[in-house]
């Protein structure tokens, strides 16, 4: 009758389960021993992701200082991209990035609110789920491949239709003319925002309508007693209830589309100049690096760390915002 | 009870019938973007898929024909080692995260930091996976490749497996620990099994994620024209092949890379539907 586990010795006799014997101690000290290898071996992998945050920003920062020290803070707004004389500035790229993100976010969050609502409130029970994972696919669906849907479907349908209508009756305007100048050839800084703001859509829908159906459904109740109709109901009991966690997702809908890569540079024309109106080519920074990374040397080389340190700094910032807001919207609702 | 036509009643109840036909609409809206992408791909994809994809190697400039073999078996031999790897670093990560950090301040940021990384733009990871990986040794690799992939997916699989862990009820936790269990053993062989299809959802969704990156590949594992197993160069892989092919003049250049297209998304999408469809299954049994 050997003692072989901890649990069999309480059952034995109640005068050895006060003296642990020489057994159940080296038992005890190895199960010790394998759990702090376990906590150690697990904090050091959750600690890893720390250090790619850091290794991230300082390996960006050093390749990125020749160009830092040579432009200094004027880098930022310098408008010029001359490769030969080593003459850089990031104004155009930051130009590019952000209106094209701008103009998704635009044309994407009053679409994101309106499938969020209707998905929370007009759907049928029973085609709630289907939808919001058709929805949810949208956001899997690879950027190269709206990157191809834009350039090779998109931009025909979209010149003929769009571009070309938008300037015979918008350019010659006094005030809003010189936004709808340049040629109609499907590229361009507005179509760029027109498919980012695809990609980006799935994601704002996503975060929105999390966040309305935790609504308690005693204050919509409430406001449905009182005689509301539901777009009311939406929009003054909801939408002010979720006000923090609805702007959470837009930033996070803009942190995604500023850092997009493959869908801008597919559309947004890639020329190193500053866009004039919507329809003239611009870029961005990804599409920067993606383009010209491959025989870049020198300072040019150093320039592209230097846009892509700028970008992570700018994302970083925004989706670091975000996350904080809905951290604050959750903490409110005391999830 | 008197019928209430007044004009502010009248009114209010056109607003809502706008505004709920709007929202209807850009549900529609929404539904019609995704499936005139997928039409696009399947009518330009399928007209390329046939075997000599599977079995032809990508071509030359100028050249007739040509498939993707190359750039198939090399995309699944990185994917397949970034997932050999940020399998079981994320999984482990994700149970640091719940059996011991919990709410401690040093879980709460590595909690923030995941997320942002989950978020990041993936062609910053490519830059950065170059300045350490392909810089240092002196040549592309489809190791940096894996590298900058696993990068993006151990963010995901350390979420997923930590709000899985969650979902396991503490008193299963307790019921171990009563019965003298180690507190490694609790973690892996009672919550992580306890967890384990949520787990692999998480794995699944993944692997969907990082087979359609294209930016990280870029500068890690460049391109390669011939079909190699070498992991130490420069490797094919669908992603940048798609984006070389794509922007080119070449008719079956296009063509190809519709087909890679097609292939691509058709992994991704069963991926996810598998993933969706798994989990509820096992929630329900």
């Amino acid at each position: 009758m050997t003692v072989t586990a901890t649990m069999n010795s309480t059952h034995s006799s109640p005068s050895s389960a006060e003296l642990p014997s020489a057994n159940m101690v080296a038992v005890a000290r190895r199960q010790h021993f394998q759990d702090v290898i376990f906590h150690r071996l697990t904090q050091f992998f959750s600690l890893l992701v720390l250090a790619a945050l850091v290794g991230i920003i300082v390996s960006l920062f050093i390749n990125a200082w020749p160009t830092f020290a040579k432009f200094g803070a004027h880098f930022l707004w310098y408008v010029e991209w001359d490769i030969i004389n080593e003459e850089f500035g990031a104004a155009i790229s930051i130009v590019g990035t952000v209106f094209s993100a701008g103009i998704a976010l635009l044309l994407a969050v009053p679409l994101a609110f309106g499938i969020a609502v209707f998905l929370t409130e007009t759907c049928p029970v029973w085609l709630r789920r289907p939808l919001g994972t058709a929805i949810e696919l949208l956001a899997a669906v690879p950027s190269i491949i709206y990157g191809m849907f834009g350039l090779f479907v998109f931009a025909p349908v979209y010149a003929d239709y769009l571009q070309v209508p938008l300037q015979s009756v918008l350019g010659g305007m006094p005030l809003v003319g010189w936004l709808f100048g340049g040629a109609t050839n499907g590229l361009g800084i507005l179509a760029a925002g027109i498919i980012l703001a695809f990609m980006v859509l799935p994601f704002v829908a996503a975060v929105m309508r999390d966040v309305f159906e935790i609504t308690p459904p005693i204050l919509r109740e409430s406001a449905y007693g009182l005689g509301c109709t539901t777009w009311e109901v939406v929009r003054k009991v909801v939408l002010p209830y979720t006000q923090k966690g609805v702007i959470g997702g837009i930033m996070l809908g803009l942190g995604r589309a500023l850092g997009e890569t493959m869908a801008v540079t597919f559309v947004i024309g890639n020329a190193n100049r500053m866009p004039t109106s919507l329809f003239s080519p611009g870029t961005s920074i990804a599409s920067v690096l993606a383009n010209e990374f491959g025989e870049a040397e020198g300072l040019h080389f150093n320039t592209l760390f230097a846009l892509g340190f700028l970008l992570f700094c700018i994302t970083f910032v925004v989706l670091a915002m975000a996350k904080w807001l809905i951290i604050r919207a959750e903490k409110a609702k005391g999830t | 009870m008197q019928m209430n036509t007044s004009p502010l009643y009248r009114r209010r109840q056109r607003t809502n019938l706008i505004g709920l036909t709007l929202s209807m609409g850009a549900m529609a809206l929404g539904l019609v973007a995704l499936l005139w992408i997928l039409f696009v791909l399947f009518s330009n994809g399928l007209a390329a898929l046939d075997v000599s994809l599977f079995t032809k190697d990508t071509p030359a400039p100028g050249s007739e024909g040509g498939g993707l073999r190359n750039a198939i078996v090399g995309s699944l031999m990185i994917v397949g080692l970034a997932v050999l790897v940020s399998t079981p670093i994320g999984i482990l990560a994700g149970i640091y995260l719940t059996e011991y950090g919990d709410s401690s301040k040093t879980a709460e940021f590595t909690r923030f930091v995941t997320d942002i990384m989950l978020s990041a733009p993936s062609i910053v990871l490519g830059l950065f996976v170059y300045a350490i990986a392909v810089a240092t040794v002196g040549n592309f690799s489809g190791y940096a490749g894996s590298l900058a992939l696993s990068l993006i997916a151990i963010p995901v699989v350390m979420r997923t497996t930590e709000n899985m862990l969650r979902l396991v009820p503490g008193s299963l936790r307790e019921a171990a620990f009563a019965l003298g269990a180690p507190r490694w053993k609790v973690a892996t062989m009672v919550s992580l099994r306890a967890a384990r299809s949520g787990v692999i959802t998480g794995l699944l969704l993944a692997v969907a994620r990082i087979s359609g990156e294209t930016a990280p590949l870029l500068f890690t594992a460049l391109n390669n024209q011939f079909f190699s197993t070498n992991m130490d160069a420069p490797m094919a892989n669908l992603p940048v092949v798609i984006f070389q092919f794509a922007m080119s003049p070449y008719d079956n250049w296009i063509d190809l890379a519709w087909g890679g297209a097609l292939l691509i998304t058709l992994a991704v999408l069963v991926l996810n539907i598998l993933a969706r469809v798994f989990f509820r299954e096992k929630v329900r049994t």
